[in-house]
């Protein structure tokens, strides 16, 4: 790349942007198929496990069959969970009304007026990393698989990642200060291995891959569910060109992205530092020349 | 949906006595009898809007539609607490005083200059200590001097401190020296290397006076990305109306008449610039008018007005009344930072503020596209 470390724009070398060698591994990343999970969240409990993450207490959230929440500083995997109205079914010729139970001629697929939509959330390991961008002590740092990554040898917690992320996935835990977020299991993909959740998963709603690879397997997916009459099902996150570069991580839904708690077109704060910059060096400026010219009247 | 419990903050022990003390944590900024959204991921065959009392009716202008995961935010709620408020206040305090400091020593307002000089040095040093303080690891702090990072407006604010904090305490320590040592070599020197040491402490202040600024508005915090055209003047004027206030308690009003017209200006434009900010920016205003940065601002406004009046009336007469505006300008500066703060808070824990922007954005422009 000719450009080097870009903050906004089309970038394909995430990892040798950030000086690795040109040998350096394939992009990695996640493929989540959501329309293919069934909310068992065995994800959640490898990563728990194989990372070492803390419990977060047992709560009961009262909302779903998603008692987790959210992803948080001990919760790399998430779990959503959506009871929602199902869209109309193509109409269907009834014949005669007859005389078994309801819905017995209508087949079973019609009983039902509502859905469950499921979707193991994650970090996103962007193209463009807010955390990674206002991190101010290099914890946070790019590999060589192109991810995002912290290092808690060196995090002092100062919370800026936090609040750079446009997603809401990293997080400082509250007992030990330093912000924790996934991985994308960095110590397993340096052993050849693919990440906890991934080889959990027991319908492959997670796939994890060589990033361009993942992409034209997401794309044919859609195309698939598309000729299947799934006309709602889109990609998130897998087009190079929105507000982050694309993420790692990608999701095939079924619904908007606002309904699985993902923000609809979420843009890297980056993007508009020079701007930001320009407004603080016109205050700047503005008090400086005023200070001086207090001084210049009478008294 | 919107039993306690809901909030992503509700593991952090002080979101759970918030969540206690109001009886109902709602992950909404809606004050009593306000709509709040209720409907259930799917959207309206869920239910309807209710009022908090139950109630159907419609409002007059019916909120734009959103959609979200059962109500819960999307952001996570920023790490920082009041004590980087205060930080902001004192750092700003100090870049305003060094550049008092600094006119009043080329002027020839001793008290003023000695005043500007050693308050800014306080004022960095408990900005400092908040900042330190307000770090998840204090004892890492150092850690922020690994890298210099332009992308990072925390990482390049560490560095324009790194330079400024010397040149101020260099000033200040001038003022410091006591009588006895006054002859002796280091005495003498320090003596001299006041005035440079304070006019480079006066050409960093303004850096240190706005970056804060940035540092809020690099985020991915609606009520700050979004205002990241106001919130520059807001710090400067801020700055500028507190050293101004700073300057009319310790020195004379024979020599405070730049404090004064500091303060002037700095209020005015804090003033102006919060407005706009309430104003602007549409849906998102609105974290900055409601719950505790709504009060904040309010409490922030009055007594930064009152300041100023005060200061312009009273203050070139009457001592007292000068250093009592001058208070009254400085706690301003300090609920103004809180106000910020809060707002950007507040503007995390509803996903209205996430959702509505991009969707209207979406809807007017098209998904974001980078070429």
């Amino acid at each position: 790349m000719a450009d080097h470390h870009r903050v906004y724009g089309p970038e394909t070398d995430p990892a040798g942007d950030s000086g690795y060698p040109a040998d350096h591994p394939a992009r990695k990343g996640f493929f989540t198929d959501t329309s293919i999970c069934i909310g068992c969240k065995a994800c959640e409990v490898a990563c728990k496990q194989w990372n070492g993450l803390p419990d977060d207490g047992f709560d009961l959230l009262g909302m779903s069959y998603d008692n987790t929440g959210a992803l948080g500083a001990s919760t790399w995997r998430h779990v959503a969970f959506i009871e929602q109205p199902a869209p109309p079914p193509a109409p269907v010729e009834l014949g005669m009304p007859g005389m078994g139970p309801p819905g017995a001629e209508t087949g079973a697929e019609g009983r039902e007026q509502f859905r469950w939509l499921m979707s193991s959330d994650v970090c996103k390991h962007c193209t463009h990393a807010g955390c990674l961008d206002v991190c101010p002590t290099g914890a946070l740092f790019r590999t060589e698989f192109g991810t995002v990554v912290v290092q808690p040898d060196i995090c002092n917690g100062c919370g800026y990642c936090v609040s750079g992320c446009p997603y809401g996935v990293i997080q400082r835990r509250e007992d030990d200060g330093r912000a924790w977020k996934c991985t994308l299991c960095y110590d397993r993909l340096k052993d050849g291995q693919e990440p906890a959740c991934a080889h959990a998963c027991p319908t492959e709603s997670i796939q994890f891959g060589d990033l361009d690879e993942l992409r034209e397997r997401a794309a044919a997916r859609v195309e698939q569910l598309h000729e299947q009459g799934v006309a709602e099902a889109r990609l998130y996150g897998a087009d190079p060109d929105d507000g982050v570069g694309g993420n790692g991580a990608f999701f095939l839904l079924l619904d908007e992205p606002e309904v699985y708690g993902f923000p609809p077109d979420p843009v890297v704060p980056t993007r508009d530092l020079p701007r930001m910059w320009k407004f603080a060096g016109l205050a700047a400026a503005a008090l400086g020349v005023v200070a001086a010219a207090v001084f210049g009247g009478q008294g | 949906m919107t039993r306690p419990g809901t909030g992503d903050g509700d593991r952090d022990p002080a979101h759970r006595a918030q969540a206690r003390e109001q009886g109902d944590y709602r992950p909404s900024t809606a004050g009593a009898g306000d709509l709040v959204d209720r409907r259930g991921p799917g959207g309206g065959p869920l239910g309807p809007l209710v009022r908090d009392d139950g109630s159907r009716e419609q409002p007059m202008v019916p909120r734009a539609e959103f959609r979200s995961y059962y109500g819960r935010q999307i952001l996570k709620t920023p790490a920082w607490e009041d004590k980087i408020a205060y930080y902001f206040f004192a750092g700003g305090l100090s870049g305003g005083a060094a550049l008092l400091a600094a006119g009043a020593d080329l002027t020839g307002r001793p008290a003023l200059r000695r005043g500007g000089r050693i308050g800014g040095l306080a004022a960095l040093a408990a900005g400092a200590y908040f900042l330190v303080a307000d770090l998840g690891r204090p004892d890492r702090f150092h850690h922020m001097l690994r890298v210099a990072k332009p992308t990072s407006p925390m990482s390049m604010g560490t560095w324009l401190l790194t330079a400024y904090g010397p040149a101020i305490g260099l000033a200040a320590a001038s003022e410091l020296v006591p009588k006895q040592w006054q002859g002796s070599v280091p005495g003498r020197l320090v003596r001299v290397l006041g005035r440079p040491a304070g006019l480079a402490a006066a050409a960093l202040a303004p850096g240190v006076a706005s970056y804060g600024a940035v540092l809020l508005s690099q985020t991915a915090v609606p009520a700050w990305h979004s205002g990241h055209e106001e919130l520059p003047f807001i710090f400067t004027a801020s700055s500028a109306a507190s050293a101004g206030g700073l300057g009319m308690i310790v020195a004379p009003v024979s020599e405070a008449a730049p404090a004064r017209r500091l303060a002037t200006y700095g209020a005015v434009v804090e003033l102006a610039a919060s407005r706009r900010l309430e104003t602007r920016l549409g849906l998102v205003s609105e974290a900055y008018e409601t719950g505790a940065a709504g009060q904040y601002l309010r409490r922030a406004s009055t007594l930064t007005a009152a300041g100023v009046l005060g200061s312009v009336l009273l203050g070139r007469r009457s001592r007292i009344a000068a250093a009592a505006s001058g208070l009254a300008l400085l706690a301003g500066g300090v609920f103004e930072r809180l106000g910020l703060l809060h707002a950007g808070i507040q503007s995390t824990q509803d996903p209205k503020y996430v959702v509505e922007p991009q969707r209207r954005r979406i809807a007017e422009h098209g998904p974001t596209r980078a070429r």
